[in-house]
């Protein structure tokens, strides 16, 4: 009795495993059997989580025009990309922040030469609100600040009332909401409101919420959510996820932006480039204390890093090729539709690309 | 049947056929393999912990380890003993219900639908949790911050519905079928002799329960209830999703500040962590580690000693 029952499950289960080992050996198969046009190849990266839904973009568009091809970013967050990347785990990394001085210099080790590294994302992070009645909110980074701070902690506090003239703002506590999980889109909505306003902010750019006060919720969506759901609430997230919710318009110079792909795009432009590197290096130290109304400040930049020269030549037409994808105006362009990322602007594109074009085998 | 073959009397050595040496060597190496398991976890959580515990206050953002982990232990804590608090007089009432009151051909289909909430998985009790339990829970937030706010518990300010006391609530929901399939059966085994008994001497029908049942099945309900607060301590996604967590210290349940669990802290900050912060997390884990396997002693423990009276 037992043993017909044991060999009624163990005859299924053997059968099971056999025919999940066969079809993966039909999958291989099938795989290989397609790189008949294109570059072909597995080519590893990683990085920023940011960059993720942009790079299954790019993935997906890359391996289109070249079947034979397989691209995997592994999401582990900006800082384990940049490690991946030095330790030569990663053929190239996405990152949230720019190489350090240091990482630039162990890059060249690792490389051999200079790593390039090149801008690839630019989302404009929009402060999100949920007020009811109120159809457009002006802020300034100071009363941004003071109210993330818990500073301002009353919708009809005056110096928001004096911001927003006529608009009528309830007497109502604010909910300020924050991502509880490390993020880059934290570290670089804080690095903007520590450039500007230090005084209301004075807890520096960083991953991880620095303080007690107001909500957390968990990604993107849970800070897109929890605004949603709690009337008289106040949050940051990227633009392109929170298009139901108001858009604060941020005060730069004497005028208001509202967040937009051209505005954040915008503000690259009027950047300079981090001094002290490489030529291959576009790392751009954000102007954030622009005057200049028409960019929006508030932007997450992310960077892919790659080498200029690979040990094999598989690998290097690779990256090539995929970053190429990436930067032109096809990938760009694949990115702003499903990641809602500002398209890059045709200066800095060119620029990046003349770069990648430099990649080459040893 | 075999031993009536053996025509010589005396014979002290049991038979021994393949199927007896290979099951007993197989249920014995399943047995040490889970033993091996644990004692594997155990260490490689005290290795990988170990440097947070080593390093400098500078690295951690703390002083020290124990008040980086404090919060976190509290806030486990605090959110399992709410939802124990509300599950288990649900669970032993629904118990009850489904083992004495409710007719048998509403018991089996009642008993069968709480099952079916223990294979919910977690992520969507998250959902649940954070789409449509805390919006509608912030009206009475904000009911109970006006009418209760002298209470520490009700402080407020009640502006958002994902405070530790909705993340208790799905705790509960969570656990609730645990505690209430193995009450039920426990209920289920009361000697029937006992029942008639106590119905005999005149006992209502809750006088039975409560002299009959409740003895009989006390030491079943406390491990049950054990189970369940393993499975509230130790839960993750949900807790993830639905509680605001900032880490503050504090009984004030309906605010928007609110005790991070240690499951859920692992699982938030995991992604984005690097170096010596990942010790740490691992280091929070080993302590939730230590705290379920303090949790399960003491229920076998209690347990037990019910036993014993019983």
């Amino acid at each position: 009795m037992n043993r017909t029952s044991l060999r009624r499950t163990l005859v299924p289960a053997v059968a099971a495993v056999a025919a999940i080992s066969l079809t993966a050996c039909g999958a291989a198969n099938e795989d290989s059997n397609d790189s008949d046009k294109g570059l072909s190849g597995t080519l590893n990266g990683g990085g920023a989580s940011s960059q993720e839904a942009a790079q299954t973009a790019w993935r997906a568009g890359f391996q289109k025009d070249n079947g034979g091809a397989t691209v995997n970013y592994d999401p582990v967050g900006s800082t384990g990309g940049r490690e991946g990347f030095l330790d030569g785990g990663f053929a190239f990394a996405g990152t949230d922040s720019y190489l350090s001085d240091e990482e630039v210099a162990k890059a060249k080790e690792t490389c051999g030469t200079d790593a390039i590294e090149v801008p690839a994302y630019v989302s404009p992070i929009a402060v999100i609100y949920n007020l009811e009645g109120v159809d457009s909110l002006k802020l300034s980074p100071q009363v941004i600040g003071d109210i993330f701070n818990a500073k301002i902690t009353k919708w009809n506090d005056p110096k928001i009332a004096e911001l927003n003239d006529g608009v009528d703002l309830p007497d109502a506590d604010i909910n300020a909401v924050h991502r509880s999980d490390g993020s880059g889109t934290t570290k670089n909505f804080t690095n903007y409101l520590t450039n500007v306003a230090p005084e209301n902010w004075p807890h520096g750019a960083i991953e991880d919420w620095p303080i007690k006060n107001g909500e957390g919720a968990n990604g993107t969506s849970g800070v897109v959510a929890a605004v949603k759901d709690n009337p008289n609430s106040i949050g940051y997230a990227d633009a392109s996820q929170a298009t139901e919710l108001g858009h604060v318009e941020v005060q730069v110079g004497e005028g208001f932006v509202a967040p937009s792909a051209e505005a954040a795009a915008k503000i690259l432009e009027v950047s300079t480039r981090v001094e002290g590197r490489p030529a291959t290096d576009m790392a751009i130290d954000l102007d954030y204390k622009t005057s200049d109304s028409s960019a929006y400040p508030v932007v997450l930049t992310s960077y892919l890093v790659a080498c200029q020269q690979y040990p094999d030549a598989k690998t290097a037409d690779l990256v090539k090729g995929y970053l190429t994808y990436v930067v032109g105006t096809a990938g760009q362009q694949a990115a702003a539709d499903n990641a809602g990322s500002a398209p890059l602007s045709a200066a800095l594109a060119d620029e990046a690309l003349k770069h990648i074009a430099d990649i080459s085998a040893k | 049947m075999a031993t009536a073959h053996t025509t010589e009397a005396g014979s002290s050595r049991a038979v021994r056929r393949p199927g007896d040496v290979i099951f007993s060597g197989l249920s014995t190496g399943a047995a040490f393999l889970i033993l091996a398991a644990l004692a594997g976890v155990a260490i490689f959580l005290t290795i990988e912990g170990w440097p947070a515990v080593t390093a400098s206050s500078g690295e951690l953002g703390a002083d020290n380890i124990v008040l980086h982990v404090w919060p976190l232990l509290f806030g486990t804590l605090l959110a399992a003993a709410i939802a124990m608090l509300i599950a288990t007089p649900l669970a032993i009432g629904l118990a009850l219900v489904i083992s004495h009151y409710a007719p048998r051909r509403l018991a089996g289909p009642i008993g069968a639908l709480i099952d079916l909430l223990a294979a919910v998985p977690s992520v969507v009790y998250g959902l649940w949790g954070i789409q449509y339990l805390a919006p509608k829970m912030l009206p009475v937030y904000q009911w109970l911050q006006d009418n209760l706010g002298f209470l520490p518990f009700f402080e407020g300010p009640a502006t958002t519905g994902r405070t530790l006391l909705t993340a208790s609530v799905v705790l509960a929901v969570m656990a609730l079928p645990i505690i209430t399939s193995i009450s039920r059966e426990v209920f289920a085994q009361t000697p029937v002799l006992h029942q008639e008994a106590a119905l005999a001497l005149g006992a209502t029908r809750w006088e039975m329960i409560r002299l009959t049942v409740f003895p009989y099945g006390r030491s079943g309900v406390i491990s049950a209830a054990m189970l369940g607060l393993g499975r509230a301590l130790g839960e993750t996604m949900a807790i993830a999703m639905v509680l605001s967590a900032t880490g503050v210290i504090s009984f004030n349940l309906i605010s928007n500040q609110n005790p991070s669990t240690i499951a859920a802290n692992i699982a938030l900050k995991f992604p984005e962590s690097t170096g010596v912060h990942v010790n740490v997390l691992i280091f929070s884990g080993l302590t939730l580690f230590v705290v379920t396997f303090l949790v399960n002693f003491a229920g076998r423990w209690i347990a037990s000693r019910g036993q014993v009276k019983g």
